[in-house]
């Protein structure tokens, strides 16, 4: 396979890829490498992996970091209490020491989590750790060997070795330094916000039936405001459910109804102090050069 | 496949023709990476020459993204690739670029950010007080680059290794040091095994419980910890503080040195982070290059605009509900008190506390009334003076408090 027949794959599936991220992309499966995506909240980063399974009809495994996320959580825990009970009733069956300790640290008890998972599947699947930035940087170092040799040591057990090495996509929102150990080991892309092509191509990829008119000036209206100071940028998934509202409401000119425009707006900015530094007047000033 | 690597075909002109054979052209590559301050070593030339077999390698355009993916490790790195690329490859000359040390990112760095220095070097690399990194780079006083010019532009920059002696470091990183203890937390969300706790340890209990026949007899149990709070201190370094630079430079630079997490910024007419500065493992090295980076100094002041360029860029990465945001200004602004008055309220809006050190305030019958001043005091949690490092020593119960 080559980057233009992911790329031609991944349209199929209705995501547009700029051809840097084609690439890199196309390069973390050959050559069987983590791929770190950076970029601001709503450009897409996380639909890569979902597009990704999908493409390569793969399970996705997605670890959702947060802060605090440990080693229990992200890569096995023992059943303890399961281990506990078993103790209590093999005490009466007459089983030894040694038996019950083989049986009490082996996978049965063993909780498996999305790490863990991701390497004993027999497929390989797509696995997503999603906002790393958000775990604490201790938790980074769990990363690494699974990134790196695609294998878990769990000492009771020993190392598991990945029986098919998973596609590894790691996102992050830059809320704090990564370290360099973690940056070195995967391929790197940073994700922007769509130029006016990719984003219109983007919106009729998703939105089919609608007019291309509307299209153009939506897509104009949003990246204007993008360059408007605004505290929370919209991103793409913003930019279709403003398009989804206004077809909703059966518009067909943005410049038609202040109004209509100004209360959509809603589906753009997230925040009260967007909403109203752009006021209708603004809003309007926009949809007009959009027009 | 290996077309814009071999030697010479007559299409392929553009290219470095310098050297024979694709791998030494690779790694010639990769030289000039270095030396533009990518961190690359032998492990990721080999991915990237592995890289250039799975795409049509003749196509400099994807020859440059597929090289984009394994050598750039941050938004930095991936922004200035192309022209290093372009430098290289497309016959511009193996120029090498002058590399604007971290204040300058090649483009305003808004929402990533990595730890690496600009300058790829280490903060441990040769050099002495006087020349940060030896002479050899664009710290040298003689050279041409960026910061030169702002330097002859600049005739109002003084040398910060005036004001702080070494001696004023090691006295302030110790009162650092006991500021950030009195700073506690108690909202770290990882547990860890401990005295008393809401939540069985049971790792520790089935572990422990083999030496009592796997009865489960004592119970361990795991909580919360405590955690430090992460500091982050912006010093004002208009004219009308620099009586004051000393104390607070020195300050900066302690807790810069104590601290592992706190985070610095100068400002005076514009903002500059300084943190990576003061990190250098030479105490006098890390305030030359602070000097560096402080051009401006003394000049006028500009907080409400620092202080808003502030929350809209670094706050966003920095600052959380975890961090305590410590200013150090007299709050003469030469800007309206309106820009003052909305970022401090955005800031809180993080959630961090707000500290305003004021200088001022020791004087007998100070009140504040600088009209910026007297729109910061209601965003403020705590408003004191601190002219010297035995007052900033006396914040710890105040700090405790907080």
């Amino acid at each position: 396979m080559t980057w233009t027949s992911l790329q031609t794959g991944m349209a199929e599936q209705n995501y547009i890829a700029s051809d840097d991220l084609a690439v890199a992309l196309h390069l973390a499966l050959s050559l069987e490498r983590p791929l770190l995506l950076e970029g601001a909240a709503g450009v897409g980063k996380t639909e890569v992996a979902r597009v990704l399974s999908a493409l390569r009809d793969a399970k996705l495994i997605r670890l959702q970091c947060y802060e605090g996320l440990d080693a229990a959580q992200a890569i096995y825990e023992w059943n303890y209490q399961r281990q506990l009970l078993a103790i209590r009733t093999a005490t009466g069956t007459g089983e030894s020491g040694a038996q019950i300790e083989e049986r009490i640290f082996s996978r049965d008890y063993l909780l498996e989590r999305p790490l863990l998972q991701a390497i004993t599947q027999d497929t390989p699947p797509v696995l997503l750790i999603d906002e790393i930035d958000r775990a604490d940087e201790e938790f980074e170092a769990f990363l690494l060997e699974m990134l790196a040799e695609n294998q878990i040591t769990v000492p009771e057990l020993g190392t598991i070795a990945a029986k098919a090495k998973p596609i590894v996509i790691l996102t992050s929102n830059g809320t704090r330094d990564l370290s360099d150990a973690l940056r070195r080991r995967c391929l790197y892309a940073y994700v922007d916000y769509p130029d006016r092509e990719t984003e219109l191509a983007i919106l009729q990829a998703r939105c089919a039936e609608i007019e291309a008119r509307l299209a153009d000036q939506i897509i104009g209206f949003v990246q204007s405001l993008r360059n408007e100071e605004l505290e929370k940028v919209p991103g793409i998934a913003e930019m279709l459910d403003f398009a989804a509202a206004l077809m909703g409401l059966g518009i067909n000119d943005l410049t038609e109804d202040p109004k209509v425009l100004q209360n959509t707006l809603s589906t753009l900015l997230k925040t009260q102090s967007d909403r109203a530094q752009i006021t209708t007047e603004v809003a309007q000033r926009l949809a007009g050069k959009a027009a | 496949m290996w077309g814009f690597l071999a030697q010479g075909p007559e299409e392929n002109r553009g290219f470095a023709g310098r050297d024979a054979g694709a791998a030494a052209r690779m790694s010639g590559f990769v030289a000039h990476l270095r030396e533009n301050g990518l961190r690359i070593g032998p492990m990721e030339t080999r991915i990237a020459l592995a890289a250039l077999t799975h795409v049509e390698a003749a196509r400099p355009d994807q020859a440059r993204a597929a090289l984009k993916a394994v050598c750039s490790g941050c938004k930095d790195e991936a922004i200035g690739f192309d022209a290093l690329f372009d430098a290289y490859w497309m016959d511009m000359g193996r120029v090498r670029q002058k590399v604007i040390p971290k204040t300058k990112p090649l483009k305003s760095n808004d929402d990533v950010q990595s730890s690496r220095d600009a300058q790829g070097r280490d903060s441990h690399s040769s050099g002495q007080s006087t020349a940060p990194d030896g002479g050899q780079g664009e710290a040298d006083s003689d050279g041409e680059g960026k910061l030169i010019a702002t330097q002859m532009r600049n005739l109002s920059r003084r040398d910060l290794r005036d004001l702080v002696r070494p001696e004023d470091i090691a006295q302030a990183q110790e009162v650092a040091r006991r500021l950030g203890d009195a700073l506690r937390d108690r909202r770290s969300r990882r547990r860890i095994a401990a005295r008393k706790g809401d939540r069985l340890h049971f790792r520790k209990i089935i572990r422990r419980s083999l030496s009592t026949g796997g009865e489960p007899i004592r119970l361990y149990r795991k909580n919360r910890p405590d955690r430090a709070r992460k500091i982050v201190a912006l010093c004002d370094v208009s004219g009308s503080m620099s009586v004051y630079a000393q104390v607070f430079l020195a300050f900066l630079a302690g807790l810069m040195r104590g601290d592992p997490t706190a985070d610095a910024y100068l400002f005076h007419t514009r903002l500059v982070r300084i943190t990576e500065a003061l990190r250098d493992k030479d105490p006098l090295r890390a305030v030359g290059r602070m000097s560096l980076m402080a051009d401006g100094f003394g000049g006028g002041s500009k907080i409400g605009e620092s202080l808003m360029r502030f929350t809209y860029t670094y706050a966003r990465r920095f600052v959380d509900g975890r961090s305590v945001v410590v200013i150090l200004s007299d709050g003469y602004d030469t800007t309206g008190p309106d820009t003052l008055d909305a970022a401090l309220a955005k800031l809180r809006k993080r959630g961090c506390k707000i500290i305003w050190l004021n200088p001022l305030k020791g004087w007998n019958g100070y009140s504040p009334i600088a009209a910026a001043m007297a729109a910061a005091l209601p965003h403020i949690d705590l408003f004191r003076a601190a002219n010297t490092l035995a007052d900033l020593a006396a914040l710890e119960q105040e700090l405790t408090r907080l």
